[in-house]
């Protein structure tokens, strides 16, 4: 177990190391000198000296990497051009609202997906499976921003049961966790289905049946229990495609997420906020999969890993 | 799906030899046909087709083409879907959409399963040093989650449609390298392959002889399930003002232009975005029909 740990920690360096090398080549792979994007077009040739000097930019590329990645590590991102703000301040700004909107979203797939996978294949082929799937395959299949505006236009323009966009209070958090976590419902739906038809197959699912245990019980103690191992697996991706949902269902009801300050640093061109943002999310999503793949060896000891 | 476990085994039981002997495309194709799932998708995708092809032919009106005078119109007889802020027609502007749909969805997947397939090929194939830099690549690519991948490629790039394609092209390509080489690690120690070799086959004929087409299976079912994907993805770019721009009838760019007026003109946001899910949803069911008729051993 310790070697696996430590086996896959390695792993991550060389794909960190490429994150970094990626979000540190986005100012570069733009059209254009780099020092003329940070000063803004009308900068004299002076200040573009300046600047070139004060960022390194005037310093061979890999250097430039280099004390790019030594400030990463160090919490350092650069300073925002639009709002001269330091970049790691608007992501500490920004990102737990998104971590959160992503987690209740899981929160929802979990209990909506769970339940319908669970149901869909202890009645197999009948007409609720028929419906499990098929539900699950439109959640999969819904744009989500579109989704956002329906609900928007049900629930909060005619019904006005919730805000229509802003943050604030947990009410407004309601729709959006909701958009966000239909989709992966439907993957969770399909997975725990899928999971649960191979443990109903067991032998030990037959003995709790032979010895007379009741069928709740042989369900939810015996089967669920051990189907739920590969779904976890699938929450820890999901967790990491909400948060790249997130940057949709943060458009649709005006949020305040880290979704939201990529896509306005990609309009303003501000892009020291983009490759630090990049990074963080990046960085976060590896580290959610490292930690899921963890508690899967955890709970299943059965996987050798070699 | 729903017809007896009992009934399918005792009628289908004998079939299989009955159909083997018609050849391996007829039963193939025997096997597909009897999928709902694979048929109803393949009709909505044939319909998507046929309207892409036929778009100006089918359109009533101009998609481009407005007058003011005729803003957010509700649907009526002149106007059967109404029409929107510049009072171009609603309908002719969702069927022009299929064209451009298409359009980025053949490039883009077109562009991930040759890139894809190919890196695919050389990680399963090579294997060692080779596999290991290609597949941490990879690794790298989908660190990024989702459509931040298509956005850091957008951030470089800029906006446009053709580079709406590289962006979830290039965001597609880990997804058909992983399907590929996992398909040739499994086939290389077959009896078959290693026949080939001990027969004295070069490489490129084992490779292109024996190991592709025994990996057109995974191939065909990831292009449809990925032409969904491509769907999603450039739409949610154009939503955000990141992809395609306007005044191009795209899907994702109506539906973002159409949202400041949900309140009094919500019928002109509703057609593209059930456009956008219907035509996913025919691609998702294609790929899972094919999936489940062409490779048995695929299924989740």
């Amino acid at each position: 177990m310790i070697a696996y740990v430590t086996r896959r920690l390695l792993l991550l360096v060389p794909v960190l190391l490429g994150v970094s090398i990626g979000s540190f080549a986005l100012l570069h792979l733009v059209p254009g000198d780099p020092a003329q994007i940070l000063a803004g077009q009308e900068a004299t040739e002076e200040v573009l000296t300046r600047i070139r000097h004060e960022h390194g930019l005037d310093r061979p590329l890999p250097i430039q990497y280099a004390v790019y990645l030594g400030n990463a590590v160090q919490g350092n991102l650069g300073i925002s051009i639009q709002s001269r703000q330091p970049v790691a301040t608007l992501i500490a700004q920004r990102f737990p609202f998104t971590l959160r909107l992503a987690f209740l979203a899981i929160l929802v797939s979990a209990a909506l997906g769970v339940v319908a996978g669970v149901v869909a294949a202890t009645r197999r082929n009948s007409m609720l499976d028929l419906a499990a799937l098929l539900g699950s395959l439109v959640g999969i299949s819904l744009p989500i921003f579109w989704l956002g505006l329906l609900m928007m236009l049900v629930f909060s323009v005619r019904l006005q049961w919730f805000p229509a966009g802003g943050s604030g209070t947990a009410a407004h958090l309601v729709l959006p966790a909701l958009v966000l976590g239909a989709a992966s419902s439907g993957v969770i739906a399909r997975m725990t289905r899928a999971s649960m038809l191979e443990v109903l197959r067991q032998d030990y699912v037959r003995t709790a049946r032979a010895k007379g245990l009741r069928e709740q019980i042989v369900i939810y103690r015996h089967a669920l229990k051990n189907a739920m191992i590969p779904i976890l697996t699938v929450f820890g991706l999901e967790f990491g495609y909400n948060l790249g949902g997130a940057v949709l269902t943060e458009t649709v009801f005006s949020l305040p997420g880290i979704g939201r300050l990529i896509v306005e640093g990609i309009f303003a061109r501000d892009y020291p906020v983009v490759q630090g943002a990049m990074l963080v999310v990046a960085t976060t999503f590896v580290a959610v999969n490292l930690l899921t793949d963890i508690a899967y060896a955890l709970f299943d000891p059965r996987i050798r890993y070699d | 799906m729903p017809s007896s476990t009992l009934a399918s085994a005792t009628t289908e039981a004998p079939a299989p030899p009955a159909a083997r002997a018609s050849g391996f495309w007829a039963d193939t194709l025997h096997r597909v046909v009897r999928n709902r799932a694979a048929v109803t998708g393949g009709i909505v995708v044939a319909i998507f087709v046929v309207v892409a092809a036929l778009a100006p032919i089918l359109s009533p009106y101009d998609p481009l083409k407005g007058g003011l005078s005729n803003r957010l119109r509700a649907p009526s007889t002149t106007h059967w879907l109404g029409t929107d802020e510049l009072g171009r027609d609603v309908l002719s502007r969702v069927l022009y959409g299929a064209r451009i749909t298409a359009q980025i969805q053949v490039a883009a997947v077109g562009l991930a399963l040759v890139l894809g397939t190919a890196l695919g090929l050389a990680a399963g194939y090579v294997r060692g040093s080779v596999d290991q830099t290609i597949m941490r690549l990879m690794d790298i690519l989908m660190a990024f989650p989702g459509i931040f991948l298509a956005l850091a490629i957008i951030a470089a790039l800029g906006t446009g449609l053709s580079n709406v394609i590289i962006a979830t092209g290039i965001f597609l390509v880990p997804q058909f390298a992983r399907v590929v080489r996992a398909s040739i690690l499994t086939l290389r120690e077959m009896e078959f392959v290693q026949a080939a070799r001990a027969l004295g086959r070069g490489d490129v004929a084992i490779v292109f002889r024996y190991l592709l087409p025994n990996s057109l299976a995974p191939i065909i079912v990831q292009t449809s399930l990925r032409m969904a994907t491509v769907l999603l993805t450039a739409s949610g770019l154009s939503f955000l003002g990141l992809g395609v721009q306007p005044p191009s009838p795209e899907w994702g760019a109506m539906l973002s232009n159409a949202r400041s007026y949900m309140i009094t003109a919500p019928h002109v946001a509703l057609m593209p975005g059930l456009a956008i899910a219907v035509v996913v949803l025919g691609f998702n069911l294609l790929g899972d029909g094919l999936r489940d008729s062409l490779d048995p051993r695929l299924r989740e």
